[in-house]
């Protein structure tokens, strides 16, 4: 229950955030950067705090594990429905019911906000991998609400 | 109890040392700290390879003893994301045990995880926290304590 009632607080927090963030900006193309940046230092934050009491990942697959369920479930109360991979870096997580979306819309009306509700997430998951050592570049993509799918690209040196 | 403790980044540079307000020669420990990087890095880069008997999986955060000195003991500890913390035991400390660090490095870690979630903390500077600085000096005080006794 209690899980369930700060799952709506962060839901609708979020959705604040995103107008408050668009209401201050004169450029709507600065909003997603903005959004994905306060992400970031947020990821950094609950990645030292989620992997605190996990055993240590052996490599990278297993950190992408940790995302699709421990990270997942932690803050949209459910895991990622579905994690590809080509096994060289590009990473395919895909949530057919992403939370921050259900209450937006069911379809195609609002499809052209829909980056804005994501850069959050993204931004999110960046910090968290950087934080254990991937870096990385997230991206999303919104073909119908509420399905999303997140692609990360590992950047290797 | 301790007579160093250091926190070191994942780029391997430190955020925090201190040392015992008694030693004289606080350089001395931080070359201690950095050479047992060096162990710490073999250490988990065992990990993700089968565990053998030589080296064992290294799943868990502690590593226990670095390695063994004639004054000191090193031991070490390192999260997941990185982040090394070194304490540095004197030898004549038999009183200490396995167990005992453990869970010194476990409040350690606990207490390093609220500074990285405040927000006054920048990323990757040097911690200067009141509160990480107190759940420190809790591990170092008792040294002092006993000397003050005897």
């Amino acid at each position: 229950m209690t899980d369930n009632a700060s799952g709506v607080l962060f839901d609708l927090l979020h959705s604040q955030l995103v107008a408050y963030i668009y209401s201050t900006i004169d450029n709507k193309n600065k909003g997603v950067s903005q959004l994905e940046s306060l992400g970031f230092r947020v990821g950094v934050s609950l990645g030292e705090q989620l992997t605190k009491d996990l055993p240590r990942f052996r490599d990278e697959l297993e950190v992408m594990k940790f995302i699709c369920r421990d990270f997942w479930s932690s803050l949209y109360q459910k895991q990622v429905d579905n994690l590809r991979t080509n096994h060289q870096g590009v990473y395919v997580l895909q949530d057919n019911a992403f939370k921050l979306l259900t209450h937006i819309s069911v379809g195609k009306q609002y499809l052209d906000c829909a980056p804005r509700y994501l850069a959050l997430s993204c931004g999110l998951i960046r910090g968290v991998l950087s934080n254990l050592g991937v870096k990385s570049v997230v991206t999303s993509e919104v073909i119908s609400m509420p399905s999303a799918k997140f692609q990360i690209m590992v950047q290797r040196t | 109890m301790a007579v160093c403790i250091a926190v070191i980044a994942k780029e391997n540079y430190p955020l925090y040392i201190r040392c015992s307000a008694n030693v004289e020669d606080e350089l001395k420990f931080h070359f201690t700290v950095h050479t047992s990087l060096d162990v710490v890095e073999e250490k988990i880069s065992s990990t993700g390879k089968t565990s053998t008997a030589r080296a064992p999986d290294m799943r868990e955060f502690y590593l226990g003893q670095l390695y063994p000195s004639e004054d000191y003991r090193i031991y070490g500890y390192v999260t997941n994301t990185k982040v090394k913390f070194v304490m540095v035991v004197e030898a004549s400390n038999t009183q200490i045990r396995d167990n005992d660090v453990r869970s010194m490095f476990r409040r350690l870690h606990n207490a390093y995880t609220s500074v990285v979630c405040n927000p006054f903390y920048i990323l990757g500077s040097n911690i200067s926290s009141k509160a990480f600085e107190k759940v420190v000096a809790g591990m170092i005080v008792d040294e002092q304590k006993k000397e003050l006794f005897t």
